[in-house]
């Protein structure tokens, strides 16, 4: 019964994804327009045959532009779920393995950090560093540390304590050894899903920073940014918002799904 | 009282790191009070005699010991765009924003807790899927867009509130509560999907348990099993996710505050950043940090109490 | 226990329902305020407005303010000695006339009789002359939060006086002829030695300062002794702080604002069906700034060339649907007679031309730069989108990099480390203001301008006191900024007003102001 539900989950999943990455993929090599091309006379243009999915307020056609946006976003929650994953699972393996005064003292670090207001640290990165969106994975990446850590630590607690690390010890194995080759494997259930939740929330807190003009600079089009111009339209030009929102959904709704159906695939 | 101390000394360590953080953070941005304050065709001499009167001229750490130590009697400062204490700033800021939060985290329980019990009681139902899906979506769509269709349903179309009102709390507090029922939705519809998965799961493992068995062969109703022992049970594990859930809702009433437009910590912040008002960001990160530990401290502390088996580690 | 527990969730059930029903009570409360109103609109005198605004004030103190959101607010509380009208023309405001000698050293101005400031107390010399120290720095201490202009260097004394006619007044005495200092004499009349400006102003403007609550509102009143009888017909103007445009958008949308302002071309569009929409010009010199330090714009071909492939048109057409001015100089058609229009046509979009210019001056296949743009003006950063767009077509790649308002400030403007720049420059009224930052040793000079006839010129500009020759001079200065493309000059942005359908007398200033004392209800 579960499986069966799992298996649809991993199915649908696996669609919404599969497009979204086709889309993102041609993107790179073909889009209908040039992204950036405006055109005075073709200003919010609502949905037809030569603009699938309308035009924006600059005349600038949609679907070319989520194709183009998509792959920064992708780009950007990508990257940042790499940052965060590494060095967190890293810091939370260490920690959680050890234990004692390094354990303490870094995860009170990852306490501030996580208790720190993102749009601050975002604004420091932006201002050190200039715009753009490297800026926006460095400070995502770097939030997204503490959660990274504490699950990875947490793990480590309770595995550390099982017969199969307590023999390997007894065998003459290695700490790294031990962390890297006989626990982390077994975190790899906790750690895939939370790549996704990570995944999923760059994605989101990607377009919460663009809506703050924190974001990804313009004339280059994110999903997120795309959402944040299109809200003054949503009377007159309401399909400014339909496409880059609907690739949103389709995104993080494929993920999840695929994280909830993964267990059946396995 | 041995774990107590160290608790607070550790709440200590991690509040100085945070204000570090924010100094240093101002440190390296361009911009400060005095430009911000004088504007565009300052000359020299006027920034520098206005830092001079700030204290801006002197030393970095000079400057952070000074911080600290007024910081520690309670004493933020003054804000140099407001001119007025720091600390009755924050005392009008700080209703807005722990409502909006109090708000969003009441109806994320209020809404995921039946959803919850729904969903479990006929796993993979057509209810559990749909709900499930449901709620998917919703946390798919960015919490500030959610804000603007909220806005734009139920304040232009359906005309249930006014967009960008606010009431203060001292001038009538129904009211005032009643403009945080829309913005404190959209902080919490994201939030619903995770934590109904969160029970639903700790459900169905409970249910999973003997003394579930027990109970249904000893003649006892689903119902009455479900209320009586499951529930509680399930929700020890929910206590520990509540640290999580506070922080989230503080964290997106930042954004949810600008969409529509209440005087919050949130819309303090971002104000106070752009004016480069040290004084304010300052006080009003430390005030976040605090909130988010010291709850954080009391879930610990709760999930003590009620779950014994922590107590080992 | 479990009764208890299940009381709790009862509890909670219904504090939600209070809650939703508190809500939907607290809309037919605002339902009835309305029609209060409405009934009140007999007569042309009464009502109240509410004016949206996206900036919270930076000072209540008319003296420390310096950001123009601010003081578009303060002044209809504060007044000065000479306020400007809708026409520019600087009429006696505090004070009952002016007088400018001959030689431009000294101006004098007789106070009128019987202005009261807004605590009841009458205007006296010594105000006069203690807020005229204070804004020029005179005072014997002074706060460093007061922003004196760097103009008022020229002021050697203020002295009280009696004028022929027996009227008391004030004497202005310069150590160096200027005969455009009087629209300098607008700064704010406050009373002698208050110290609660900042928290509570006083003035002596048609409003009163009511209240002041950080990033909600603030509210004033009606100023029952204003001297201009029947002015102002408001009763009440509340300027409600919106988190930003779009948040403010919304509240349109709701018809909870009466008057916003600066609205883009599309949000003017959507709001058409509830709303007059007024246009009046923004009165700013908004173009690409150069920084002439800053290869390759310390070549005039270069700067040419991007004359000739930005059109200027289409920047119109595409960010505010065609509306705006375009403007070929550092100033803009409020400066009436000095403002040179003929400049606006000098250099026409010809895209061959831009690519043989970029020939000659080395650059065959283009270059790269960098346009810094203050995040928070969306017309700012869409005007750089277009131009980026434009550029490609003659090979010229630029990117466009936004910052925070304050970090322009000191990373741009006083720290000139920029390649270029998109902003709209304000002024004073006076046409000196707007083209010294063109002088090369110009504190302001964020653009590094450097032109020793341009300077010699200026001088002569600043100090004549003949008016014929002044509009003459200034002709010549813009001549020279447009001849040797000091920068590319876009335009001056059209201002698109939502005034609601029920009000009248929305007027605009050639300056950065919101007049409510001309406001009325239909």
């Amino acid at each position: 019964m579960g499986k069966q539900k799992n298996r649809l989950n991993f199915i649908v999943g696996i669609s919404l994804v599969s497009f979204a990455l086709l889309l993102v993929i041609v993107g790179i090599f073909y889009t209908p327009y040039d992204p950036n091309e405006m055109n005075v006379l073709a200003k919010n243009q609502a949905p037809s045959l030569s603009h699938l999915f309308g035009t924006d307020y600059m005349g600038r056609d949609i679907l070319s532009r989520v194709m183009e946006g998509a792959f920064t976003t992708f780009f950007v929650g990508i990257a940042t779920v790499i940052i965060g994953a590494t060095i967190g699972s890293i810091l939370g393996a260490v920690t959680g393995y050890f234990g004692g005064i390094v354990d303490e003292i870094l995860m009170r670090i990852n306490d501030a950090v996580a208790s720190f207001p993102s749009i601050l640290l975002a604004l420091v990165f932006v201002s050190i560093l200039g715009t753009g969106k490297y800026n926006v994975i460095l400070a995502l990446g770097i939030l997204f540390i503490p959660s990274f850590a504490r699950v990875i630590r947490s793990e480590f607690i309770i595995q550390k304590e099982m017969d199969y690390v307590k023999s390997a010890s007894l065998l003459g194995a290695s700490h790294i050894r031990i962390i890297f080759l006989h626990i982390f494997p077994n975190t790899k259930a906790i750690l895939r899903s939370a790549i996704t939740i990570g995944f999923n929330n760059a994605v989101l807190a990607e377009a919460g920073m663009s809506y703050l003009s924190l974001g990804v600079q313009p004339p280059d089009a994110s999903l997120g940014r795309m959402l944040s111009e299109s809200q003054t339209y949503l009377f007159g030009a309401p399909w400014m918002a339909l496409a880059p929102g609907l690739m949103i959904v389709i995104t993080v709704l494929g993920f999840s799904l695929l994280n909830e159906g993964g267990a059946w695939h396995e | 009282m041995k774990f107590y101390i160290k608790k607070l000394i550790t709440l200590i360590i991690t509040l100085l790191f945070v204000s570090f953080i924010t100094f240093f953070a101002f440190q390296v941005i361009p911009g400060d009070s005095a430009v911000a304050k004088l504007g565009m065709d300052a000359t020299e001499e006027q920034l520098f005699e206005l830092r001079e009167s700030m204290g801006l001229n002197d030393p970095m750490f000079v400057r952070y010991g000074r911080f600290l130590k007024n910081a520690i009697t309670g004493d933020f400062g003054t804000s140099t765009q407001y001119n007025v204490s720091v600390g009755s700033l924050i005392s009008e800021r700080l209703p807005v924003t722990a409502w909006l939060a109090a708000l969003s985290v009441l109806f994320m329980v209020v809404i995921s807790l039946p959803l919850g019990l729904l969903c479990a009681r006929k796993e993979n139902g057509f209810l559990d899927r749909f709900l499930t899906f449901l709620s998917q979506t919703f946390m798919a769509v960015p919490p500030f867009f959610l804000g603007i269709i909220i806005t734009l349903i139920f304040g232009i179309v359906l005309k249930w509130f006014i967009p960008g009102k606010f009431i203060p709390i001292s001038q009538d507090f129904g009211g005032f509560l009643s403009y945080m029922v829309f913005p404190a939705f959209a902080v919490s519809i994201p939030k619903v999907a995770m934590l109904t998965k969160f029970l639903k799961t700790s459900l169905l493992r409970e249910l999973s348990f003997d003394y579930v068995r027990t109970a249904r062969s000893k003649g006892l109703k689903k119902k009455q099993i479900m209320t009586k022992h499951v529930l509680k049970n399930a929700l020890i594990p929910v206590i520990t996710f509540f640290g999580m859930l506070i922080a989230d809702a503080l964290a997106g009433s930042i954004v949810v505050e600008q969409v529509f437009n209440l005087p919050g910590m949130g819309r303090m912040l971002v104000t106070a950043i752009a004016n480069r008002d040290f004084s304010v960001v300052s006080a009003a990160v430390l005030y976040i940090a605090g909130i988010v530990i010291i709850i954080n401290f009391i879930v610990d502390m709760t999930y003590q109490k009620v779950d014994p088996r922590v107590r080992i580690s | 226990m479990k009764r208890r527990k299940r009381l709790f969730f009862l509890g909670l059930l219904l504090s939600c329902m209070i809650a939703l029903c508190a809500c939907s009570g607290s809309t037919e409360n605002e339902g009835n305020e309305q029609k209060e109103a409405e009934n009140g609109e007999a007569s042309k005198n009464g009502g109240s407005v509410i004016v949206g605004i996206t900036n919270d004030l930076d000072s209540l103190d008319p003296h420390k303010a310096v950001a123009a959101g601010t003081k578009e607010v303060l002044f209809n509380i504060f007044e000065g000695l000479v306020k400007p009208d809708k026409d520019g023309k600087l009429v006696p405001a505090v004070a009952s006339d002016y007088k400018i000698s001959e030689d431009g050293m000294t101006y004098t101005f007789p106070l009128r009789e019987g202005v009261k400031f807004h605590n009841g107390a009458l205007v006296t010399v010594d105000d006069v002359i203690y807020s005229l120290k204070r804004a020029t720095g005179l005072l014997e201490t002074s706060d460093p939060e007061v922003r004196v202009e760097s103009v008022f260097s020229c002021v050697e004394s203020i002295e009280a006086i009696t004028t022929e006619d027996g009227k008391q007044g004030v004497e202005v005495k310069l150590n160096q002829p200027n005969i455009e200092l009087l629209s300098y004499f607008t700064i704010s009349i406050i009373p002698k030695d208050y110290t609660e400006q900042a928290t509570k102003p006083v003035g002596t403007g048609p409003f009163r300062f009511v209240s002041y609550s950080p990033m909600v509102s603030i509210v004033m009143e009606k100023n029952p002794d204003y001297y201009v009888a029947g002015v102002p017909y408001l009763d009440e103007v509340t300027f409600k702080i919106s988190a930003n445009t779009d948040a403010a958008f919304m509240e349109l949308r709701a018809g909870t604002i009466d008057i916003f302002q600066q609205l883009t071309y599309e949000q003017s569009n959507q709001l058409k069906d509830l709303y007059n929409i007024e246009i009046g010009n923004m009165n700013l010199v908004q173009g690409l700034f150069l920084n002439h330090k800053a290869a390759p714009f310390d070549n005039l071909k270069v700067r040419q060339a991007l004359c000739y492939a930005i059109d200027r048109q289409m920047i119109l057409d595409i960010v505010a649907g065609g509306s705006g001015t375009i403007i070929g100089s550092n100033m803009f058609p409020g400066f009436g007679k000095y403002y040179d229009e003929t400049l606006a046509s000098y250099y026409t979009y010809d895209t061959e031309k831009a690519k043989q210019l970029l020939n000659e001056a080395g650059y065959p296949n283009g270059f790269h730069f960098t346009i810094t743009v203050p995040s928070n003006y969306q017309a700012h950063v869409d005007t750089a989108q277009v131009i980026v767009e434009q550029l490609k077509k003659v090979g010229i790649t630029a990117e466009i990099k936004l910052v925070e308002w304050a970090s322009w400030i000191s990373d741009v403007y006083q720290g000139r480390n920029y390649e270029a720049t998109i902003v709209g420059l304000d002024s004073n009224l006076s046409p000196s203001d707007i083209v010294k930052r063109y002088v090369s040793t110009a504190r302001n000079n964020f653009l590094n301008y450097s032109n020793e006839q341009f300077d010699d010129l200026y001088q002569e500009a600043a100090a004549s006191v003949n008016d014929e020759e002044k509009v003459e001079l200034y002709h010549q200065l813009q001549r020279i900024l447009t001849e040797d493309v000091a920068s590319v000059y876009i335009q001056d942005p059209a201002n698109l007003v939502a005034v609601n359908k029920k009000l009248a007398g929305y007027q605009f200033y050639p300056v950065y102001v919101q007049d409510m004392s001309t406001v009325y209800y239909k």
